[in-house]
């Protein structure tokens, strides 16, 4: 099976967010950039599914040369060869379309993503690639397996799972538990230094959205402390200050 | 020009973020001087449809055939791209439930449609272009977006927008049918698995999260006590699912579910800023904390310091009260 997988380089999950030049930019100055967490967990899945010993897999992201960092780390951690498509990535749809143009060109089993990413938190380009390559998608699985060319694919929905088959080659977001996340070892960093990474250029594409500004989520106020002996206290206040029961 | 809203359904029930996406929508119609139309897919009879008139809703199509009985995100995105372009839309708006997040971008793709996920206000019209503001970088800050493209899709939290009450006199309800390529049907259902009595997390009004201060999976039964009280849903930390005391669909937080419920209480759990980041816009936070010093404290409304052991059933017993149970 031929096995693709979008790695977006993200800011570190303690990261504090600042921005600058108006607050139209992120400021990454002094940022640790780390593998999406999700597409980590892609990439996990890829690694499981490739113990076949049949498989390969292909990471691809689209960023500027310092994103190498994370491809290198994708490929210590089992990917055989890496693909950086040489753009800033200015939107999803921007995104969606030079992995779509890579995909099309190099013709793929399974793409995976992360369900979403932890900066954009958009969750958007699964779908698109699924569109833009005529495939099925699924944003949300849950767990995923591939038998005789069909996968088998827990969906989330609310309260509950949906299990659902879909015909290869497939798009699928992957979710936490849809593979133990796997740690590159010393044999993996040493061998990723010779793996294969090509650079190529991005096609023309307009983006559809542009992020004028940032804000700071509104401040929140003091925390009301209530002794845990007048527990009647804050029942009160949920029912008559905050109106929340 | 129109404003499309996608209304589903659970088993032919209308799920209470179909009202308020319909609000939503309706009010972006006001703010953008034009109509809605909503579009329901699957099967759900006529009256269940009728109550979206209470919303502002007054033109409802409606896809209800065998095939599209259970969810088929290709064969629903041809659908709900159709419907848009018979009904001359512009701005298309969904709930960005587990539906919606398979959707949307498909159907975004389909159009060359600006995608906005999660909006968290109404669209403002910016000379050509429109826009929206939503979340990101998980919470910790809000950006401005302006959709550039003349045909947009939207899509909005559930808990995120009132569902309010504002009739629309009469429902004219037609029938919605459109011929689909079988290259639309490559994912099939095979089984659906639903927690019968549970609330559902992402869409629940009230949810009592716990973390590792409730020291193990067999201490959960004053949280589920609690949860019940409230009609609320459960939800934990990203550790207590990692060691299996919960299910991982319970996990809230950067990596897991994000949510913003009316009220959140959070027992025993640090406030580190992944977890924070799954819950930071829940309207209220209460805080139940033996350590003064926890985090959670700085951004909760309400806070007991204290051992939950002795806490939350002290609660459960005064909630009770309150409601005249037991
Ligand atoms: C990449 C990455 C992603 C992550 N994503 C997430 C995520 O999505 N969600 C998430 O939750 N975490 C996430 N984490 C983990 C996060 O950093 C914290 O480790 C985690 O949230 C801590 O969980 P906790 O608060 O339950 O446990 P702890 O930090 O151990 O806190 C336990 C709390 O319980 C209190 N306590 C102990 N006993 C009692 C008692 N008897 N009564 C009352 N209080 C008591 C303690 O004072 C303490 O504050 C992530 C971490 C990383 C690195
Ligand atoms: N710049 C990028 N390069 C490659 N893949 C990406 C990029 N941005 C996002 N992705 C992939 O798309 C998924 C969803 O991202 P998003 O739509 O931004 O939430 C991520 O988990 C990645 O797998």
């Amino acid at each position: 099976m031929k096995i693709l997988v979008c790695i977006s380089h993200v800011p570190d999950t303690t990261s504090k967010i600042t921005f600058t030049n108006d607050n139209t930019t992120f400021n990454t100055a002094g940022v640790q950039f780390i593998i999406n967490p999700y597409d980590e967990i892609a990439l996990s899945k890829a690694v499981d599914l490739a113990a076949d010993g049949a498989s390969s897999i292909t990471v691809i992201t689209v960023g500027d040369a310092s994103t190498e960092a994370t491809l290198r780390k994708a490929l210590a951690i089992g990917a055989d060869s890496a693909v950086r498509v040489d753009a800033q990535p200015l939107d999803a749809w921007f995104v969606a379309n030079q992995i779509a143009a890579y995909a099309r060109a190099n013709s793929f089993d399974l793409i995976l993503t992360g369900r979403e990413s932890i900066d954009y938190n958009g969750g958007q380009v699964a779908g698109m690639l699924g569109e833009l390559l005529g495939l099925p998608s699924v944003s949300i699985a849950k767990s995923l397996s591939v038998e005789n060319g069909q996968a088998r694919v827990e969906r989330e929905i609310e309260g509950g799972k949906e299990i659902i088959t879909a015909s290869l080659p497939l798009v699928a977001g992957t979710a936490e538990g849809v593979a133990e996340p796997k740690i590159a070892n010393m044999r993996g960093i040493m061998s990723a230094r010779t793996k294969p990474l090509e650079v190529i250029a991005p096609i023309a594409v307009e983006p559809l959205t542009k992020i004028e500004v940032y804000d700071t989520p509104p401040a929140r106020g003091n925390v009301k402390l209530i002794d845990e002996n007048n527990i009647d206290e804050l029942v009160h206040l949920l029912h008559t200050e905050a109106k929340v029961i | 020009m129109s404003v499309l809203v996608y209304i589903e359904n659970t088993d032919g029930q209308l799920k209470k973020s179909a009202f308020e996406v319909a609000s939503y929508a309706r009010d972006t119609a006001a703010q953008l001087h034009t109509d809605v139309v909503a579009l329901s897919i699957g099967q759900v009879n006529q009256d269940e449809l009728h109550k979206l008139g209470q919303y502002g809703i007054g033109k409802i199509l409606d896809a209800n055939t065998e095939k599209l009985a259970t969810f088929v995100n290709q064969a629903y995105a041809s659908i709900l791209t159709g419907a848009a372009q018979k009904e001359n839309a512009h701005t298309i708006i969904l709930s960005n439930t587990f539906s919606g997040k398979a959707l949307a971008p498909r159907v975004s793709a389909k159009l060359k449609a600006s995608l906005i996920s999660g909006a968290i206000d109404l669209p403002k019209a910016e000379g050509d272009t429109i826009g929206v503001k939503t979340t990101t970088f998980s919470n910790k800050a809000i950006a401005s977006v302006s959709l550039q493209s003349p045909t947009r899709v939207i899509t909005v939290n559930p808990n995120a927008y009132p569902a309010k009450e504002q009739p629309s006199g009469q429902v004219q309800i037609e029938p919605y049918n459109a011929d689909l390529p079988d290259s639309d049907f490559g994912t099939m259902v095979k089984e659906i698995v639903r927690a019968t009595d549970k609330i559902s997390l992402p869409e629940a009004e009230i949810v009592v999260s716990a973390g590792r201060g409730l020291k193990g999976p067999e201490n959960w039964g004053i949280i589920e006590e609690l949860a019940n009280v409230l009609g609320a849903a459960t939800a934990c930390s990203k550790p207590v699912s990692d060691a299996g005391w919960r299910p991982h669909a319970e996990h809230v937080g950067q990596t897991g579910i994000v949510i913003s419920p009316k009220l959140y209480i959070a027992i025993g759990i640090s406030g580190a800023i992944q977890h924070l980041a799954g819950v930071s816009s829940s309207k209220t936070i209460v805080v139940i904390n033996k350590d003064p010093e926890a985090p959670f404290f700085k951004i909760a409304d309400y806070g007991i310091v204290g051992d939950a052991f002795v806490i939350v059933p002290k609660l459960i017993a005064a909630l009770k009260a309150h409601k005249g149970i037991g």
